[in-house]
């Protein structure tokens, strides 16, 4: 209990350092992360921690001849740096210069240079004196084991991200959703592209080394995901995948430092992952249970017209108390399911149903409603009919919205061409033939 | 150089492995599936650290069965997350792979209480290590050589269905062809093969042979068959070199670049992935050389008769 209120009230020095660091990181990489999901890279984070392999290898064989010391921080940055940004290269001109998707890209970069780094790890690893000891808790860091200088580094890269995307979100946004436009009106393209992946290979090699590679990628990939339940807009979405990251980075760190001995980046990316479940089930714009109750009020409604149309067209021209097997033979369904619609219409006041149930009438205000949606799908039917080569794009709108869908005059003329079958139907065809 | 027995069983083994791979490789490339090798790498150390608990021995086969248990959820759930919840394929991919690393970390930690469990050790086998066999065939050789046959027998028993599926998927389903349920058998097939290949033979092998070889036979083919073909033949050609060239040329020229005079050979499955690489970015800028003189060959014959 004493040790959870020190964590808690953040007593420690290492714990708000670790805190402090974790949850900017956090933030960074959400708000980067958010511009690599919309362009649909959010495995370049992968692939890019991978590519950083080879330089660190290569910069660590190569220390001594520049008069490094084989673990200088500085040096295996810049190495990292270098093949990070060669890696990218690649993934770029693959994707720009041949058939090959961007997947295959990613795929290709990471599993080559990550195998050009483990072939001089291999070298490295058999040089005398035990040099590359320690060499990869060097290269893949802990958060845990994050240090005040680290934390500055960490900040200095946030609050570059910060800007950038501030001041450039409505390029970012343009290229995120229509990268053809914004060639076409003369906008950068390829340095802002280039520009973003700089964000996201500052993010890595920062991340690399204070929080490491696991946490990079997971902290580009989950924040971003989730954040996306919840809003279509993406200043909404970044902010929000910013806040994700760094909550679950504080929620991370305060557990491992509740439950001693366990990972704190793996506590992170499960937090993370916590979110993200939550966002999936609850998100408001696109969660699962928001889109179940969409989907069965329109489901509702549509049964509801339904039942209102068969009763009307049943009762059109004969006579108006409407027997339920008439109803029944006029679509597929159940029998209950008929009946408890009715049962509704009946309680909403638009209909009244004889004592023993078996047939319906349509009174005032249901006759109105009825005909207003009858009217409206007969139009629509003589839309998809008639403008059968402009019909399509529209075909799956609601029948019911024809007047938010259509503009007026075309309406009209619809109308027009309905009135005239109303007419055809109510005086009987010449039956004797018209001679010529 | 010393050549013996031990460096043609690598080779044999690397380059079984190599071509094992490339098979379901080409089609998880024409599903956009790319990474699904690397998800699944990272995505199996739960299924272990669970196959380890539970079984509570360090023997093999649960472990690995945990793995492969793994590796099929992470393509069924990432699956499922990109349909219901329409996220975007690698990013769902991501979500997956990296929440189940972590409770791999974490679970492991857990066991470490038991027993000395190092991921590492468990997961990442080493193709030079994993030939030295008192059998007169190393058991990785005939294992690879296994899947590879059981590979070759699906994708050419279902190379119709498989091809359809991956090109157009409502089509297959309009002609009965169950595309979903293909899918899953090819992310299945995926874990099989990714899970025993790198217990033996280390998982950066398997990553980059999945997909680099068919990525290469994709700029020297059009149809899906030439590019199995070809696939096939680069695999073998980046194992055999791949390891010539680790226990050669490789430390000697990565000597001469750095100046440490006495580099041992290298990692095999490392260099068997850089020189898939190579071999990758050689048709690469040749395909694209090859384009560029046509076009201006092209170019050159419609001008004088303008």
């Amino acid at each position: 209990m004493d040790s959870f209120w020190r964590v808690l009230l953040l007593q420690d020095h290492n714990t708000r350092v670790v805190l402090a660091g974790a949850c900017l990181f956090g933030a960074a990489a959400g708000l980067a992360g958010t511009f690599l999901l919309l362009r649909k890279r959010s495995l370049l984070g992968d692939t890019l921690g991978h590519a950083t392999l080879p330089g660190i290898t290569f910069a660590f064989l190569m220390a001594e001849s520049f008069g490094f010391s084989p673990r200088s921080f500085p040096w295996l940055a810049l190495g990292a740096t270098i093949s990070g940004v060669t890696g990218m290269g690649a993934v770029l001109m693959i994707r720009k210069l041949s058939r090959l998707k961007d997947d295959a890209a990613l795929a290709i970069v990471l599993s080559v240079f990550f195998g050009a780094g483990i072939a001089m790890l291999s070298a490295i690893q058999q040089l005398p004196g035990g040099q590359a000891a320690g060499l990869e808790r060097l290269i893949y860091g802990n958060p845990a084991s994050m240090t005040a200088s680290d934390a500055w580094f960490v900040l200095a890269a946030s609050l570059i991200v910060a800007v950038v995307c501030g001041c450039l979100l409505k390029e970012f946004t343009l290229l995120c959703f229509d990268e053809a436009y914004a060639i076409t009106a003369g906008w950068p393209v390829r340095s802002l592209d280039a520009l973003l992946m700089g964000l996201v290979v500052l993010v890595t090699i920062v991340g690399l080394q204070t929080v490491g590679i696991l946490l990079v990628v997971a902290l580009l990939v989950i924040p971003p995901a989730a954040a996306r339940f919840w809003s279509d807009e993406l200043r909404t979405v970044s902010l929000f995948a910013a806040a994700v990251g760094g909550i679950s980075a504080v929620v991370g760190v305060l557990s491992s430092a509740l439950l001693p001995g366990l990972p704190t980046g793996a506590l992170i990316v499960l937090s993370a992952a916590l979110f993200f479940g939550i966002s999936f089930l609850l998100g408001k714009k696109r969660g699962l249970l928001m889109r179940y109750f969409v989907e069965r009020e329109a489901a509702r409604r549509l049964q509801r017209e339904h039942v209102l149309r068969a009763i009307f067209e049943c009762a059109e021209g004969a006579d108006p108390v409407v027997s339920i097997d008439a109803l029944l033979a006029k679509r597929p369904w159940k029998k209950s399911q008929l009946a408890s619609e009715v049962g509704l219409l009946a309680d909403e006041g638009l209909l009244t149903t004889d004592p023993g149930g078996s047939s319906v009438q349509l009174n005032g205000r249901g006759d109105i409603e009825a005909r207003r949606l009858v009217r409206n799908h007969r139009l629509w039917e003589i839309y998809l009919l008639t403008h059968a080569d402009v019909a399509p794009s529209r075909v799956d709108r609601d029948a019911d919205l024809i007047e938010h869908v259509l503009d007026p005059r075309l309406v009209q003329e619809l109308e027009d061409i309905l009135d005239d079958k109303a007419r055809e139907r109510l005086v009987p065809s010449n039956p004797e033939k018209v001679q010529p | 150089m010393m050549w013996s027995e031990l460096d043609t069983w690598i080779v044999i083994t690397g380059a079984l492995t190599a071509m094992a791979c490339a098979v379901p490789g080409v089609f998880l490339l024409l599903n956009k599936q790319s990474m699904l090798g690397d998800a699944i790498s990272h995505a199996v150390l739960p299924g272990l650290a669970i196959g380890f608990l539970v079984s509570g021995t360090r023997d093999t086969f649960p472990m690995l069965l945990g793995a492969a248990l793994a590796g099929v959820f992470t393509g069924v759930v990432s699956g499922m997350i990109e349909r219901r919840g329409r996220v975007e394929a690698g990013a769902s991919l991501g979500v997956v792979f990296c929440s189940l690393f972590a409770l791999g970390l974490i679970l492991i930690r857990l066991a470490a209480d038991h027993v000395d469990l190092d991921p590492g050790c468990v997961l990442y086998g080493s193709l030079e290590l994993a030939v030295i066999d008192s059998a007169s065939v190393p058991r990785i050789a005939w294992q690879s050589g296994a899947i590879l046959v059981l590979n070759l027998i699906l994708a050419g028993f279902f190379f119709k269905e498989l091809q359809l599926a991956a090109f157009d998927p409502r089509f297959a389903k309009a002609s009965g062809i169950p595309a979903g349920w293909l899918q899953q058998g090819l992310t299945v097939i995926t874990a099989l093969t990714t899970v025993v290949a790198f217990e033996s033979v280390g998982s950066i092998l398997v990553i980059a042979m999945l997909i680099v070889p068919g990525a290469t036979a994709m700029l020297l083919s059009r149809s899906v068959a030439g590019v199995l073909l070809w696939s096939l033949a680069v695999a073998l050609c980046s194992a055999v070199i791949g390891h010539l060239s680790a226990i050669s040329i490789g430390p000697v020229f990565l000597s001469l670049l750095t100046g440490h005079g006495n580099l041992g050979s290298l990692s095999s499955a490392g260099m068997m992935a850089v020189c898939a690489g190579l071999i990758f970015f050689t048709i690469f800028a040749l395909a694209h050389l090859a384009q560029r003189l046509f076009s201006r060959v092209k170019e050159h014959s419609v001008t004088p008769q303008a």
